[in-house]
């Protein structure tokens, strides 16, 4: 049984009068497989739509979200009030335009912006799942979505597209679901997670963990919040996603108002004033539990080992149209990984292209406002629509 | 589609219908979107600038954003039915290395490129004792891509270098006129203005 349901959050809302989206719950009849073997049910995915599905459903488009994005792609967050998370890229007019297409996008299993994830109430328990909910993967992430688009009447997707995690999604859909997937566009990704990436998405969980106020994973039974922790697990991620160059353009060492240093520990640097505001504000929210489950989901990404190490096998015979964006500055999924997946499509005598784009503003750029960015995907997802034949 | 300049013309016509293709240095997809669209062959490009690549991404082309010098030896051999080094082998690094890589990859390479032998080039060095500008090579020759200029002598021996076959050899100038030379003679290298090679590995013994 598939329902439609009110999505619910965690967090009070700050903007009451904003679009909250749609949710859909899957019954017991409907169960979500997972890679660890364990099931779960029911679940509730929450998504958002932008456009219209035309008549013969062939310009769907779904959008997947990165490691702390969520469903509100093209209108305003109901918790924070702020703006979509890629208004330039997803709108009317925009290079993924919604007078043309019908966008998807879908919170992630394990999130917490209305999809199930660790901090909802067990069924089997009456409380919250806490570290009972089971560990999910990049790929029990699409088993999902595919559910819903399923639930959407979506056959085939014209364009499946994400950065970052999002695009983690994007290379797991194009080999899970090949037939389901008309073009794919991976931005600033990789095939698997590097051992440096693991290694800071394991400082921000340490960090997590190491908050008293974490309790073990049950924070919300002892009415607790390890806000601490995840602001430093924020702060050390958001370091990652930008550059030193970028860094030195923004901030350099400048003070924050203020004439001299301290000699003390308050934030005397900008940088810092400007760390501890993206810690902040991002504790309102996001849940700690679902940071856990979810930077382990992209640190257990290793897309080859499912296809005896030889990435060109997950793509052999794709008929997909693959479109690979990276960034020069972009350190934690540099142009190298990028290319690697472009040059194993290329083997699987896929059809590929590949744009580097050059910026300074590292892996954050996808988010930005990068012109050649925005030309890019316009042109590939209008041909692709061309060539799928979509009005 | 607007018409297709007269050396991509030759070269479309040296391949045959329903080929795979690899462009190499595929500019902003012109020559691809013909072969593609007219003859429908499976067309691959590879490209250096940003703003070419994004221009092929829009035609709805399949192209890389890479270099002839670095990316070539990634790709898996004879792939490609067909090659092609439009105008771009004068402007690499190791030029011996990439035909060698071309000629690999795929059944027949197709290289066009600007003929240094010609009498104009000749004349500029003999008679002003300066790098020649001319209307095929007007850069200075501080500010020039083209690091590796050959005339069609040069060429012709690295391709026996390689152990390729030449299958085709066509002379071009810049009024667009087209015509096979014989490459036996001093001719064509004193009076075409640039050159187009289908070239083809020989058999490994």
């Amino acid at each position: 049984m598939v329902e439609a349901v009110d999505p619910q959050f965690l967090r009070p809302l700050a903007a009451q009068n904003v679009d909250r989206g749609r949710a859909m719950t899957f019954g017991a009849d409907k169960p979500l497989t997972l890679d660890s073997g364990r099931q779960l049910s029911p679940f509730t995915l929450a998504y958002m739509t932008y456009g219209a599905l035309n008549a013969d459903r062939s310009n769907a488009v779904l959008v997947c979200h990165a490691l702390t994005g969520d469903q509100f792609v093209a209108s305003a967050h109901p918790v924070t009030g702020k703006p979509g998370w890629w208004e330039t890229m997803v709108g009317p007019g925009k290079p993924i335009d919604t007078d043309r297409f019908f966008v998807i996008c879908t919170n992630v299993i394990g999130g917490c912006m209305g999809s199930t994830g660790p901090a909802d109430i067990d069924p089997a328990t009456g409380k919250p799942y806490g570290l009972d909910f089971p560990v999910v993967t990049i790929r029990d992430m699409v088993r999902a979505q595919a559910m819903l688009i399923d639930a959407l009447g979506v056959d085939k997707l014209l364009c499946v597209i994400g950065g970052s995690m999002g695009g983690m999604q994007v290379l797991q859909w194009a080999a899970s679901y090949p037939e389901r997937v008309f073009a794919a566009v991976p931005i600033a990704t990789a095939a698997r997670h590097s051992a440096q990436n693991i290694a800071f998405h394991e400082v921000g969980r340490q960090a997590i963990m190491a908050d008293p106020d974490w309790n073990s994973g049950n924070y919300q039974l002892a009415e607790t919040r390890p806000g601490k922790g995840l602001a430093v697990a924020r702060m050390a991620a958001h370091i990652t996603y930008l550059s030193e160059a970028a860094l030195q353009r923004k901030f350099g060492r400048s003070l924050q108002n203020r004439e001299a240093v301290s000699f003390g520990f308050g934030p005397d640097f900008q940088i810092e004033s400007y760390l501890h505001h993206q810690g902040m504000t991002f504790v309102d929210r996001f849940d700690a539990n679902s940071y856990l489950y979810i930077t382990r989901a992209m640190d257990y990404f290793d897309l080859a080992a499912d296809y005896g190490g030889v990435l060109a096998e997950a793509y052999r015979g794709a008929k997909t149209r693959f479109c690979i964006i990276s960034f020069t500055s972009d350190w934690l999924f540099p142009t190298v990984e990028n290319k690697r997946v472009a040059h194993a499509l290329n083997a699987a005598a896929a059809n590929v292209s590949f744009v580097e784009i050059e910026t300074d503003r590292g892996h954050d750029a996808f988010l930005l406002d990068e012109p050649e960015l925005f030309a890019a995907v316009r042109g590939f997802v209008n041909a692709a629509a061309t060539v799928r034949g979509v009005a | 589609m607007t018409a297709l300049r007269a050396d991509l013309r030759a070269i479309a016509d040296m391949i045959p219908a329903g080929s795979r293709v690899l462009d190499v240095g595929c500019g902003d997809g012109a020559l691809l979107e013909h072969l593609v669209k007219t003859l429908g062959v499976d067309g691959r490009g590879i490209e250096l600038s940003q703003v070419n690549v994004n221009a092929c991404v829009a035609r709805g082309l399949s192209v890389l954003q890479g270099d002839a010098d670095t990316d070539l030896h990634e790709y898996p051999s004879s792939v490609f039915d067909i090659v092609i080094l439009s105008q771009t082998v004068q402007a690499t690094r190791a030029p011996n290395v990439v035909l060698a890589n071309l000629l690999r990859i795929g059944g027949r390479t197709i290289v066009s490129f600007p003929n240094f032998g010609h009498w104009r080039v000749r004349a500029s060095l003999l008679f002003k004792g300066r790098m020649p500008r001319t209307k095929a090579l007007g850069y200075h020759w501080y500010d020039t891509p083209n690091i590796h200029l050959c005339t069609i002598a040069d060429f012709v021996e690295t391709a026996k270098e390689a152990d390729a076959t030449i299958v085709q050899a066509l002379a071009l100038n810049a009024d667009g006129d087209v015509r096979p030379m014989n490459i036996d003679t001093w001719g064509p290298n004193l009076l075409a203005e640039g050159a187009i090679f289908l070239l083809e590995a020989k058999q490994a013994a």
